[in-house]
């Protein structure tokens, strides 16, 4: 099968979401967790550097993985990718 | 294709039904044990209930989906909606490791045992991301059956075997292992016996159902363990803070009082501080001695160890014959006399011992600092504290990777309808798992603002029941002793084993026994659960991409099944033999399979579905150097394995998938470019993962018959 516009710009714009949220995840478990300590002076529900290892970060993954589902799900359906039939 | 969806949506009301009716029933169930025990019946009864009731249950859902047909056997015919194969993956997931260990991990580490909580958790970041979508519109049975066809030929697809098989053996040993102990603590049965009775659970259910009665099974098991982990920590937040939201409350109100406390316990002048001072000097003493004694046993050997022997007879002696002697401390002398090692070996076990007392003269941690370090200096703390953080890091990354690696997960996601359907139900998955993951950090600081607050100041001879009915089970789990002889308890006098704080929730919270027979019942959901698809995992491995795919491509589907149900029955028999010899410590195979996985799988994955020009050589290269390199380093440092050759870079060896990972992903890359290019078929396969709605059969054999 040959491979259209269409599927190249749908590929394009799933590379980009992927990347992205793959940056946010990052941020949020390396980047926050190699300065726990200097966040650990902030108080936010507790010592910052703290609450977010133990629960902020976690709900950015729930975040990312419902607004993940949400947007592929969305153009796949406007991209027309989505009538795949399945075994 | 209406027709299909409309019976795909009668299907899941069903089942939403079907759970409802479930989750009542078993409400009931806890209920009415809870009845019979206010009416006298006895605890161990009541353990027995619960074990076996669940039990049969589990077998009950397995025999219901007792099946023939080969989709249905390997993944549970495809028809998992997103919300219960969510359920189902968080099952699969939450091992006795999650659900018994995380939270004392996390009360004796504080925020350093944090690793294991994003670890577990911001690895389904990457499934969501990298994998679960376009394995889905692959669409065939394992995670080796992908290697096989992306990269040709049966060389990758037979690594994959291996892989699959190293790292889910290793860790269904930690599950059986944890079964045992479930079974033996509530029933009072032998582990040995303990382990054959779990085993015999996971395998009613797995053996004739396949895919279909373990999702089911596990969707159940989801059910009690969720409850039996919030109902007691929801009620112990209610009874410490009035906010029936632990997850809140733990932060708010108990962590200020639990680290006001640390910095009293730490400062001399304080009271308290004073007292605890009191118990760390005779450590301290202790220690010192042990050292002295080990100086005199190196220099002068035997000599030396009969005149400490000559000094104790003595000095019992002395006391035997003095008339106003206290009859217990000539006890005490003659016992020191008696218990004196026989020759230098011992001796020098026992004083090496004796000497880690120290450990219990350290100043009490603080639960929110980041990167604890030791050192005799500023520098060598910073110094040690970078190492604590690198350390941290990696051990973060390679629990993430190993999560987006593991086989036993990663089939979950070929059993929804969908590709649009495996994307939501990563998100259920994720959600589920973090239930239970927000709420064990929440646990440990609640646990610990009770033992600092009302166990610590306590007078010895009315100590909280919990805490004496516990320490009399197991010594490992409570051990608590009046070491300064004032009467009253110090923390440097409390010994707590990680696996205490789940189990004692209930007693501590104040809940009738029924809610710990509950936790019991749901650790062992916890352990089945993650058992059954990991033996799942290994008997298809071996049945469908060793047997069907390289052995007999002519075998009939009956025959396939035979073959798999034998080696699922073989797995399991060889998992509860090795798990009954008790080897090493579950951190440690966890710890190896994570990074097992991680490295040997992971790159050759991602590469597989992200760079068309990763090609069979790439793939061959990438897996072994990646499996090859981490489980070196294993050999290298783990204790076990007797090396211990110095540490690379200083990360410790449960994060050897650090050195694995990059190394699988240079194996790829440099595989790959040394050798042609995959041919056109291949590529177009790439091309039918990566859009929902490429279907047509591509010659590449994607098309799974």
């Amino acid at each position: 099968m040959q491979l259209t516009e269409r599927h190249k710009k749908y590929w394009g714009k799933n590379l980009r979401m992927t990347s992205a949220l793959l940056v946010l995840w990052f941020v949020a478990t390396f980047v926050v967790s190699w300065y726990a300590r200097e966040l650990n002076e902030i108080t936010f529900i507790g010592p910052l550097g703290f609450y977010m290892s133990a629960q902020g970060s976690l709900i950015i993954y729930v975040g990312i993985i419902w607004y993940y589902a949400r947007y592929m799900n969305r153009i796949d359906s406007s991209y027309g990718v989505d009538s795949g039939d399945l075994d | 294709m209406l027709g299909h969806k409309v019976a795909q949506s009668q299907f899941f009301a069903n089942l939403k039904r079907y759970y409802a009716f479930y989750t009542i029933g078993f409400i009931s169930f806890v209920i009415v044990v809870g009845i019979l025990e206010q009416i006298g019946v006895p605890v161990k009864i009541l353990g027995y209930i619960f074990l076996f009731a669940t039990i049969m249950l589990y077998a009950g859902i397995g025999f219901m989906s007792k099946t023939a047909d080969v989709s249905e056997y390997y993944v549970a015919g495809r028809r998992v909606p997103a919300l219960f194969n969510g359920m189902a993956t968080g099952a699969d997931w939450m091992s006795a490791a999650s659900f018994i260990g995380l939270a004392g991990t996390l009360y004796h580490m504080g925020y350093d045992g944090l690793a294991f909580v994003l670890g577990w958790t911001g690895g389904y970041c990457l499934v969501a991301l990298l994998l679960a979508p376009y394995l889905r519109k692959f669409g065939q049975f394992t995670v080796p059956d992908f290697l096989g066809a992306r990269f040709g030929g049966h060389l990758p697809r037979f690594i994959g075997i291996v892989a699959a098989i190293a790292c889910s053996f290793t860790y269904v040993i930690a599950q059986i292992y944890g079964v045992g102990i479930i079974t033996a603590r509530f029933t009072g049965l032998e582990f040995q016996v303990g382990v054959f009775v779990g085993l015999s659970g996971i395998l009613v259910c797995s053996f004739l159902g396949g895919m279909k009665a373990v999702t089911w099974t596990q969707v159940a098991q989801y059910i009690i363990l969720i409850m039996a982990y919030m109902i007691p920590v929801v009620w112990l937040s209610v009874k410490h803070t009035g906010i029936p939201f632990p997850q809140i409350a733990a932060y708010t109100s108990a962590l200020p009082k639990v680290t006001a406390l640390e910095k009293e316990f730490n400062d001399k002048a304080s009271p308290k501080g004073a007292k605890e001072e009191s118990v760390r000097v005779i450590f301290r003493k202790r220690a010192a001695m042990a050292n002295d004694k080990l100086r005199g046993l190196e220099t002068n050997g035997d000599a030396f160890l009969a005149a400490e022997k000559t000094k104790l007879v003595d000095a019992a002696a002395k006391l035997q014959a003095s008339p106003t002697a206290d009859p217990r401390t000539i006890d005490a002398a003659e016992r020191a006399v008696r218990d004196f090692p026989r020759d230098a070996a011992a001796a020098k076990d026992a004083w090496t011992a004796e000497a880690t007392v120290i450990a219990r003269a350290e100043p009490v941690k603080p639960h929110a600092e980041a990167f604890t370090a030791n050192g005799a200096t500023l520098e060598e703390v910073e110094a040690n504290r970078g190492i604590a953080k690198k350390n941290f890091l990696a051990l973060v990354a390679c629990l993430m990777i190993g999560t987006a690696a593991l086989p036993h997960i990663l089939m979950r996601y070929y059993t929804t309808p969908s590709v649009q359907e495996a994307r939501v139900s990563v998100f259920w998955s994720m959600f589920f798992i973090f239930l239970l993951y927000i709420t064990a950090p929440a646990l440990a600081i609640l646990a610990k603002f009770e033992v600092y607050s009302h166990l610590v100041g306590s007078s010895f001879s009315s100590l909280p029941a919990w805490v004496s009915n516990w320490s009399a089970v197991d010594k490992s789990l409570m051990n608590i002793a009046d070491i300064n002889k004032d009467g009253i308890v110090q923390l440097a006098e409390i010994v707590i084993g990680g696996d205490l704080i789940v189990l004692a929730t209930p007693e501590i919270a104040g809940l009738p026994y029924v809610i710990s027979g509950l936790v019991a019942a749901g650790g062992l959901a916890a352990a089945l659960s993650t058992a059954d698809g990991l033996l799942l995992t290994i008997a298809n491995a071996m049945s469908h991409d060793l047997y069907y795919k390289m052995i007999d491509p002519h075998a009939s589907t009956i025959r396939r099944l035979a073959v798999s149900k034998g080696l699922l029955l073989c797995v399991a028999l060889l998992a509860a033999y090795v798990t009954s010899q008790k080897p090493g410590s579950i951190l440690f195979l966890v710890g190896a399979a994570f990074s097992l996985a991680a490295s040997g799988f992971f790159p050759a994955l991602v590469a597989g579905i992200f760079w068309k020009r990763a090609n069979w050589l790439g793939a061959v290269l990438g897996m072994s150097l990646g499996l090859g390199v981490c489980a070196y380093y294993m050999y290298l440092t783990y204790p076990f394995f007797g090396v211990n050759a110095p540490l690379w870079w200083d990360i410790d060896p449960i994060a050897s998938g650090t050195f694995g990972i990059p190394a699988g992903f240079l194996g790829v890359v440099i595989g790959s470019l040394i050798s042609p290019a995959p041919s056109k078929d291949i590529q177009d396969m790439v091309d039918h993962v990566r859009y929902p709605s490429f279907s047509t059969s591509l010659s590449a054999g994607a098309k799974a018959r």
